[in-house]
Order: C-alpha cells, then structure tokens, then sequence
C-alpha cells in the first residue's frame, strides 16, 4: 500500500525530527540549573570543607561543567537520572516513579471528562447557535477560560469542602472522593476551550457542501450530524489535543500543591526552589518527553482522521 | 485616488437616496461599526476603563495605605463601619488598596510583557515569513524546537535562577509567549508578500527593510491587534500563577495571584480575602477575552454566519 509505507515514513521523519528537540530542551535546562546562585548544599548552617568536597564529589560536582554535562547525557541516554540531591537515599527514576501515577491518573480523567463534555457541549451549542442556549453556554464557557485554576480550586474547597463538607479538602489516597475536586478544576479550563472550539469548526462543517449533498439526499438531520459532521467537526479538537496536554501538565503544578498531591509537579517545585538539580532535570525531561510524544501521537492521528494531509511533501 | 464627488456611477445612487454626497467607509470604520455591534465587547470594554480608572486613580483616593497595619481591625470582614470598604487580612491591610496596588503590578506585566512578545514575535514572523525558502524553515523549526518545550517549567526554573526580580518576570514571559505571535505573523507575511504593492516596490527598488517597514508591517497591523489584547489576558495569567506558587512578585509588592495566594491560605476565617482578588483577576481576563473576541469578528469577518 503506497499510502501506508508514505505514512510509516512519515512517522519515522517526524521521530527523527524529536531528538534535536529533546537535546536542546536537556542542555538548556542542565545550564539554567547550574548558573543558578546557590548549590543544593547551602544551608543554614556552614558545612566543613573536606564534607562538602566529598559531597560535591559524590554528584561529580567537581568536574569540569562540560565534563558534568556529557556524563549526565549519557547517563540520560539510558534513562537513568541519577539519585536526588534533596530527598538522600532516593533516586529521581524512584521519585518520578513515585510521583507518575499520581499525575498521570488525574491528567488522564481530566483529559477524558473535557474531550466528552466540551465536545458534546460545543456540539450542542453549534446546533442551536444564536440562540439562547448557545449564547449562554458560550458566555459560561469564556468564564471557563478566564478563570485560572488556582482561583477554581481555593474556591470549590471553601464551598464544596469547607462549608458543605461533601469532598475532602485535599490529599490523596486513590479514593474516588479525593480525585472529583483536582480532576474537575484541572479539566475546566479545557473543557471550555473545546467546547468553543467545537462550536466553530461544527458550524463551519454544517455550511459545507457535502453537508448539503447529504441533506439533499434525504437523510434525517441525526445521521448527517453523526456520520457527516462529526468527523471533519472534530479535526480541529484532536490538534489542540497536544497544547492542551502541555497546559494541562503546567496546571497540575497549582492543582497538586493546591490539594497537597503527591505529584510530579510538587516535586518539580519543590525541586527547584531547593536546588535540586538531578530532580528538576528529571522532571523536566520526562515531561518534555512526554509532550513531544503525544503531540507525535496527535498528529498521527490527526494524519489518519484527515484525508487531506499528504505525507509525501 | 478616485473622486467620490460628480462620479457619473455613483451621481444616481446619490439622487436616488437624496444625499448630496455619498461617503465611502473604509477597512477600519467597517470594523469599527461591526465592533459597537457586538454588545459583550462594548460592555466589557466599559468595564475594563472603569477598572483601569479604579487602579490607577484608586489607591490616591483611599485613606489607607497598602501597608498599613490596622491592629483593630484584622481579619474583619468588608464593612463600611470600619472604613474598610472590602475588608483587611489577617495583619488588617486593607484589602481594597491592596488589590488595587496588586492590579497595577498585574496590568503592567500584562502590559509589558505583551510589548516584548509583540516585538520579538512580530520581527521574527515577519522576517521569516517575507525571505521564505531555507530562512523561513530554519527559522520556523527553531520556533517548534522552543513550542515543543515544557515551557511553564522553564518560566519556573528562570525565576528560581535569575530571583525573583519585577524586570525579569516582564522579560521571562515575554520571551516565551513570542512564538504564537511569530506563527501567526509569519503566515499573514507569507500571504502580502506576493500583493502587488509589495511588487510594485521590489520593482521600485524599495529595499527589503524598508519593505517589511513600510508595506508588511502596516498591513499585519489587524491580526497584531487582535493577538495583542488576547495576549494581554495570558500574560496577566502567567504572572499570577507564578505569583500563586510564590515564585512572582515580592513582599511588600503584591500582585492579584499574590493575593489570590494569601487569600487561600486563610480563606477559612477569612473567605473575603480570597473572593475580592478573585473577583478582580477574574473580571480582568474575562473582559480582555471577549474583547478580543470581538475584535477578531470585527477585523476579521471572513467566517461570519
């Protein structure tokens, strides 16, 4: 199949393209970590000389910068990012192991609740546009948009926890309970934004001509929408799938410490205000790992659903 | 330049409507007319000067100074009795002139920054967009290079580097909130370039810089505007955030993320002092969308149904 082993290479262009990406996001940060005023060993207290010699050379903190940077590279390279500087007698591989499910659990059901409901409520909204209903929910959708989630959460606590008393005001312990609240303020704003973003790319599809033809034909208004419209309505969605990932990961950093979760974006700050190179670097990559690969998945979907994208240019 | 007075095509029409002179509407008082339409453009609009008047004028007008310690009053809640209009927190500052002052910080580093990313952002996309070819990919793929990135994790880890200073958050956020901007620019270029009046000035001899100056610039002029005041809102966001985890603005300046920060630590006693922060940030960046919103209706109708 020519369009299948256009597609394979394709695929295997755009993974290629990923590497120059991730090294330049692994010397950036490895740099702006180490021009950084203070080490991971400043304290209140002075350490003896000879102890903060052994230390620094415990985490090859003696040797030249570059030196430092091609061993952390090629430590990287096989996936090991070396121990904490900050939590002795972990290693960051544990701490991101730690720290993963936690965050991967709740960006997932935030994900998923916000693809579900902004799309059925962009589809809603497009079907009925200018009218009250649409009108309404695109006005609640803007106050989505604008309010951050730092302000949400603070506020669902005071009402929903504090004063009602129906959810637990923070804290994690895999119970369905404490997940409504981190989840439903992590997805709100994404939510929002696809249902805006459904609302036009559906009302642009029903002005199309195949939408015409295809009333034309005499079929009911629900097959048209479902068989018709969907598809191309949704293209636009399944690209903003990938930013959206990358906010919602920025956003889990004010949702974890918000509800004290033990996530990778608690660690991540508190990482970086104490100088915890070995961490940070962790985080930081697996996240931007992370990104790169699921903006790659995005458009390979994207490539999939759109007859249009042409792989061989 | 046509003569809209005595032109045989147009003498009818003015006859037939009994006017003596029929005015055209440019590009600009198009949008403009479908602007006013737009009611929750306008009302925000209102809003958003009245706010602005509130802060800049505001904290001159209030007895209180933001950090004056009320011992009598801490903690208590918006009264008029107090002469606290919006209440104090838990040192008993006003909270009124406190998120006045705070908003200042907030609008300029809205402000700011937004100018810093409108002028890498427009520079850039422009020059990439008008040489095109190798220049355009190169330049285009470091874009996506920098997009790829983590980005809210390296704002952090430049703060924690660099401390926390005011300057620093204004070009920390304006540097990476360039990119859209350069996409966008970039595109719009791409598209002027082939006009005939950029022709008409390659055949003149205009020279490049002086194209790009004087033919692209002014015609990006729309979109810019449109992406401007839907930075604006971003940016405020940005900062506030980094407020929130402490990694913002310093005691004694405060800016509504600061605030809003505060106010959750002891909104248990204390709910006003999250809500009025709130209230403020809040209003800003809804305002500031649907303007706009309404703007890329008003400038850029081609998707009007």
């Amino acid at each position: 199949m020519i369009k299948d082993s256009g597609m394979a290479r394709y695929a295997l262009w755009r993974l290629l393209g990923l590497i120059p990406t991730l090294l330049i996001m692994i010397t950036v940060a490895f740099f702006l970590m180490r021009v950084a005023p203070g080490g991971p060993f400043d304290s209140e207290m002075l350490l003896p000389p000879d102890i903060e010699a052994n230390l620094n050379a415990r985490y090859h903190m003696d040797e030249p910068l570059l030196q430092q940077y091609f061993r952390y590279l090629s430590q990287v390279a096989v996936l090991d990012f070396g121990p904490s500087i900050q939590y002795k007698d972990w290693t960051v591989n544990e701490l991101i192991g730690q720290g993963m499910p936690v965050s991967l659990t709740i960006g997932l059901a935030a994900m998923v609740l916000a693809f579900i409901l902004g799309t059925f409520l962009g589809i809603t909204a497009a079907l009925r546009k200018n009218t009250r209903v649409d009108y309404s929910l695109m006005g609640v959708a803007m106050l989505g948009i604008s309010i951050p989630n730092f302000v949400i959460a603070p506020v669902l606590i005071l009402l929903l926890a504090v004063y009602a008393g129906w959810l637990p005001a923070g804290g994690w312990d895999w119970s369905v309970a404490s997940m409504v609240l981190p989840v439903v303020t992590l997805s709100l704003p994404v939510t929002a934004y696809i249902a805006r973003l459904t609302r036009g790319s559906m009302i642009e599809v029903m002005h199309s001509n195949f939408i015409r033809c295809a009333r034309a034909k005499g079929l009911p208004e629900s097959l048209v929408i479902r068989r018709h419209a969907l598809r191309p309505a949704l293209l636009p969605v399944i690209s903003f799938l990938g930013p959206a990932t990358a906010g919602m990961i920025s956003g889990s950093v004010v949702i974890e410490r918000v509800f004290s979760i033990p996530g990778l974006g608690s660690y991540f700050v508190q990482g970086a205000l104490n100088r915890d190179y070995t961490l940070v670097m962790g985080v930081v990559i697996f996240y931007g790992v992370l990104i790169i690969l699921l903006n790659f998945i995005v458009d390979m979907i994207y490539a999939w659903l759109d007859p249009k994208v042409r792989y061989d240019e | 330049m046509t003569n809209k007075t005595d032109n045989p095509a147009i003498d009818p029409f003015e006859a037939a409507l009994g006017v003596s002179d029929v005015k055209g509407r440019s590009l600009w008082q198009d949008a403009w007319h479908r602007l006013l339409k737009n009611r929750a453009a306008v009302y925000s609009a209102f809003i958003m000067a009245a706010m602005f008047l509130m802060i800049v004028f505001g904290p001159m007008v209030i007895s209180w100074e933001s950090d004056f310690t009320d011992w009598d009053f801490t903690s208590s809640p918006p009264s008029f009795g107090s002469g606290h209009w919006l209440g104090t927190d838990a040192v008993g500052r006003d909270l009124l002139v406190r998120t006045l002052e705070g908003g200042r910080i907030s609008l300029m580093v809205g402000l700011v920054a937004t100018i810093v990313s409108l002028l890498l952002g427009v520079s850039y996309g422009a020059t990439a967009g008008y040489f095109g070819g190798a220049v355009d990919r190169i330049m285009m793929r470091i874009v996506d290079i920098i997009y790829a990135l983590p980005f809210m994790f390296f704002v952090i880890l430049l703060m924690v580097v660099f401390g926390r200073h005011i300057l620093l958050i204004f070009v920390a956020i304006g540097a990476i909130n360039w990119l859209d901007m350069a996409r966008i620019v970039r595109g719009q270029t791409l598209g002027l370039k082939n006009t005939e009046f950029v022709e008409a000035a390659k055949a003149c001899g205009v020279s490049d810089w002086d194209i790009i100056r004087r033919h692209i610039t002014p015609n990006l002029l729309g979109v810019v505007i449109i992406y401007v005041t839907l930075t604006i809102p971003q940016v405020i966001l940005i900062e506030s955030f980094l407020s929130f985890l402490g990694l913002g603005v310093q005691e004694p300046m405060s800016s509504w993320g600061a605030l809003v920060s505060d106010g959750a630590q002891d909104m248990e006693s204390a709910p006003w002092t999250l809500i009025v922060p709130s209230v403020f940030l809040t209003m800003t960046l809804y305002c500031f969308n649907f303007i706009g919103d309404g703007l890329r209706d008003a400038l850029d109708p081609k998707d009007h149904f």
